[in-house]
């Protein structure tokens, strides 16, 4: 492939992501003229997103194998107990992935 | 300024090693490709979608089209929508700064702007959006060019260490669970998501999973309305 058809390829990208990015300002970016579905929408879609972000990271997961999803269980359940009892994002994050590493590389 | 500085650093640790790890891995992917330094800085730059990159270094050595292009990015983008929905208020009166963090609204970076930060002053919520929004950033083009430029030299065994952007929106969603009490949109949210992944699979389920949950969140706010 040409450079040229590469960058081509790389300015569509950008370009939609960005459009993507900027839809909802400029369609209900005004005050005043957004809907009230979407101002009720917006207010309580970070709860659902934060759900789906987290089924999104979890999609590569597989029950054909035990390694397929005993590593990640464990590492999140690492991060959510100890975030629940020290409720510190950093030292949840910290010693969930050490733990998902040292699961992924050594033990499985 | 020093204050919130500081404090937008630490909120951008868990990221830091995320992008990281996952932008020295893209640029590694890509120079292997057969593209180097000036492409993985133009697409970390531009494009800034993390995912995103990593499927257009297929599209790159397929010899894509532009339509094809541009239509997986809009497959593979599409939840930016929302991102955008949930933070029309907040970022209403954030003036000449916008534009910048519009464009710059990723995935950690919206799940680290969506709750608020009670540790900084009203006064400074802009600044502290758009350090956020930038620290992210150059984590990522940074990661993306140390990968392109040096990633076959390095051995250490990096294996698993993107976890740590799971175990960031793992925490973020405990969060919002433990100080909200209405956990319904949540468990549409995380059900939703659920279910599509199970009828779609990995590729497919984000939009028809999109599509389902601003539908139920819909008829979720007009029940309670009418309590």
């Amino acid at each position: 492939m040409t450079d040229y058809h590469a960058w081509a390829i790389i300015a569509v990208i950008a370009l939609v992501t960005a459009a993507l990015r900027f839809l909802p300002f400029m369609v209900f970016g005004d005050a005043g003229k957004t809907p009230a579905i979407i101002e009720k929408l917006s207010k309580i879609l970070p709860f659902a997103i934060m759900g789906m972000l987290v089924v999104y990271c979890l999609k590569e997961i597989s029950f054909t194998s035990v390694s397929g999803f005993l590593p990640m269980l464990i590492a999140c359940a690492v991060v959510g107990v100890l975030y629940v009892w020290k409720r510190n994002t950093l030292v949840s994050i910290i010693c969930g992935t050490l733990c998902y590493m040292l699961l992924v590389q050594l033990v499985f | 300024m020093k204050k919130t500085i500081r404090a937008a650093l630490i909120a951008t640790l868990p990221v830091l090693t995320g992008y990281l790890v996952l932008g020295f891995g893209f640029g590694i992917i890509l120079k292997a490709a057969g593209y180097g330094i000036p492409f993985a800085l133009a697409m970390s730059l531009l494009i800034y979608a993390g995912s995103m990159q990593y499927v257009a270094v297929g599209l790159l050595t397929g010899g894509a089209s532009l339509i094809t292009a541009a239509l997986t990015a809009l497959m593979v983008n599409a939840r930016h929508l929302f991102y955008g929905i949930s933070m029309l208020e907040k970022y209403r009166a954030t003036g000449r700064r916008k534009p910048y963090l519009v464009f710059a609204l990723t995935d950690e970076t919206y799940s680290l702007l969506c709750g608020e930060n009670p540790d900084i002053p009203s006064e400074q919520r802009v600044n502290y959006y758009f350090l956020v929004s930038l620290f992210n950033h150059l984590y990522w083009v940074a990661g993306s060019l140390a990968g392109a430029v040096v990633g076959t030299l390095i051995s250490f065994n990096s294996e698993g260490i993107d976890f740590a952007l799971t175990a960031l929106f793992l925490t973020i969603f405990l969060e919002q669970w433990l100080t909200s009490k209405k956990h319904i949109p949540a468990l549409i949210g995380v059900a939703v998501s659920g279910l599509s992944l199970l009828i779609f699979g990995s590729e497919n389920f984000l939009i028809p999973a999109m599509l389902v949950i601003a539908l139920l969140l819909c008829l979720y706010k007009e029940k309670s309305a009418n309590d």
